[in-house]
């Protein structure tokens, strides 16, 4: 807009506007390059490989002479399907989301909450502790989870003292994912709450002090003008959640090593295994489901959301 | 919007809710202090009890009852790592991988964001539409196609190799070329007709105002760079090119399975710096976190 002048001023002749736009396309592809030289080899071909891959019958030993590949159509996903070991870790992988997701929302909902509701300087101090866990490594944390959770660790002495039955947590079949679970919340609440906390500051103040005029009390002001407000928020906030916790691997790899008796044992970490094990096929196979749930849970959610509108 | 967040505060004089109303207010208000302090205290205490635990020896780590304090501290959980365990060398790898990384995001993602948002070019939209399209593609998609790759071209075990996967990332695109659309074309054409041409323009009018997204794209990069796993795990596969969390868990589901003392020194050696580098520099991490809701 204000740049039209200046075109004006220099607009040159049919032809020679048209060898300019040339060149300028030049000299943007260049610009670009760098980036699409790596984007391609490491991001889009992989990517592409990766399905391909799936449907042949790859394996390691397959990598210094590729010519005896074969493609085997939807026999690797057939043999997921049929292999109990991929079944228990998608079932697992489930129950780390449903169970998850709407825990690590409602915990940073609240946090979020908390800390909008005029809590003066020593906001920013709860906000940085309640981030910290965000900022630190999977495997590091997943080690200090390790320690806290042992039969007479830190968590089961404090259980104790308030009288609470404590559990064997990592190698018990039922409480071994939800520890993990825990440990999740825990590391993940922080982005929710940065993100909630964000999407709370852009609800019109004067909107719940008309509700509160009107009567209405916290918890009504709450479910009627809060939260159908933030939808695109909380919207945004489940997609990520998802397509973060559909893939965890650390925990059950440093935690459990998968176990007991494969209850932590995740898609994820079938893939590493199989791809460990030389078989490329099937371990690309498996990425592929985990995507596919990714992209279709990610509908699933946006669609959701949205339809209440 | 702006109006209306600053709107009510001096438009509307408080009358003041009833007294009654007041009281359960500061009731409300008190509950919510003592529900943050709660959280706030179970949400540190791990660290706390990381910290705590480093400093202890086996023999008390296994004691039963359970000590805050150590009894008689210790110092070498932390330097039979640095003796012992060649920690230093995996620091030196872990730290040459994220300052690669972020280099090359900043400076790879700032000159594709700057033809995407200030230049016309054949296939422009469908190039944008593809990087989007692999903002949400996880790493464990590609990591096997990716590792023949790599092994073809003989980078296993190389630094090459465990950063060239990471160099560019779309999310970099996205925030780079976010922030350039809002830059003012006519600055741009000011700096043409005083005869500069798109590289100068580049360098010395774009690069200088992008302050705030290249903070950000440079600490979310270098966050995930420290953290990263998979990759890692998989590209590097002698101790001499280990990062820091491949060995710690290599460690920890290895011989040393049992070595309380040690894991939890090797744990405060990995998160130390980056709860530093986050103390310093919140307000970028946070900014990062709201802008983009990526970790």
């Amino acid at each position: 807009m204000a740049a039209a002048p200046l075109l004006l001023a220099g607009t040159p002749r049919g032809s020679g506007q048209r060898a300019r736009e040339r060149r300028n396309g030049v000299v943007a592809w260049a610009f670009a390059l760098p980036f699409v030289l790596v984007f391609a080899a490491f991001m889009l071909m992989p990517l592409v490989s990766s399905f391909v891959l799936s449907f042949t019958d790859f394996t390691s030993r397959d990598v210094q002479d590729p010519l005896t590949v074969e493609f085997v159509g939807l026999e690797q996903y057939a043999a997921l399907f049929e292999d109990p070991r991929f079944r228990r870790s998608m079932i697992n992988t489930g129950y780390f989301v449903v169970v998850g997701i709407p825990l690590t929302m409602v915990v940073a909902l609240a946090l979020a909450v908390a800390l909008n509701s005029g809590i003066g300087r020593l906001r920013t101090l709860f906000r940085t502790a309640f981030f910290t866990p965000v900022v630190t490594s999977i495997v590091a944390v997943a080690v200090l989870w390790r320690f806290i959770l042992q039969p007479d660790g830190l968590l089961n002495t404090m259980l104790e003292s308030f009288g609470a039955a404590a559990p064997d947590w990592l190698n018990s079949t039922t409480w071994a994912m939800p520890s993990m679970i825990l440990m999740a919340v825990w590391r993940n609440m922080g982005t929710l709450m940065i993100i909630f906390l964000a999407g709370l500051q852009t609800i019109p103040r004067e909107m719940l002090e008309a509700a509160e005029v009107d009567g209405a009390n916290a918890v009504q002001r709450f479910f009627s003008i809060t939260v159908p407000m933030l939808r695109p928020t909380l919207l945004l906030g489940a997609v990520l959640l998802s397509v973060g916790y559909l893939q965890f691997f650390e925990e059950p790899f440093v935690m459990t090593n998968g176990g007991p008796l494969d209850s932590t044992y995740s898609v994820s970490y079938y893939t590493y295994n199989q791809f460990g094990f030389g078989q490329y096929g099937l371990a690309s196979a498996a990425s592929y489901v985990l995507f596919l749930a990714i992209v279709l849970l990610s509908i699933v959610q946006f669609r959701a959301l949205r339809s209440k509108d | 919007m702006t109006m209306l967040k600053n709107a009510p505060a001096e438009a509307v004089p408080h009358t003041g809710p009833p007294i009654r109303r007041r009281a359960r207010g500061r009731g409300l208000r008190a509950l919510t202090y003592a529900g943050l302090v709660a959280a706030a205290a179970a949400t540190l205490l791990p660290f706390i009890w990381m910290l705590l635990g480093s400093f202890k020896t086996q023999g008390e780590l296994l004691r039963r009852p359970l000590t805050w304090w150590p009894k008689d501290p210790i110092l070498s959980n932390y330097t039979t790592w640095f003796t012992d365990h060649g920690i230093g060398q995996f620091f030196v790898n872990s730290l040459v991988v994220a300052v690669v990384t972020v280099l090359g995001n900043l400076l790879f993602c700032s000159m594709v964001g700057y033809a995407l948002a200030k230049m016309e070019f054949p296939g422009k939209r469908l190039l944008f539409l593809v990087v989007m399209l692999t903002l949400m593609v996880p790493g464990v998609v590609t990591f096997v196609p990716l590792f023949v790759m790599v092994s073809k071209l003989d980078l296993v075990n190389t630094y090459p190799g465990l950063i060239l996967p990471f160099l560019v990332s779309p999310l970099g695109v996205f925030l780079m070329r976010q922030f350039m659309l809002g830059i003012p074309q006519s600055l741009l054409e000011a700096a043409r007709i005083d005869g500069a041409g798109e590289f100068r323009t580049f360098t010395r009018i774009v690069m200088p105002l992008c302050g705030p997204p290249l903070a950000t794209l440079g600490i979310l990069t270098f966050l995930s760079s420290w953290n990263n796993f998979l990759w890692p795990l998989v590209a590097a596969q002698s101790e001499e090119k280990y990062t820091l969390p491949v060995a710690l868990a290599l460690f920890s589901t290895g011989q040393h399975a049992t070595d309380y003392g040690l894991l939890l020194a090797g744990a405060v050696l990995i998160i130390t710096p980056i709860i530093a580098l986050f103390v310093a520099l919140q307000r970028y991490f946070i900014q990062g976190v709201a802008g983009t809701g990526i970790k």
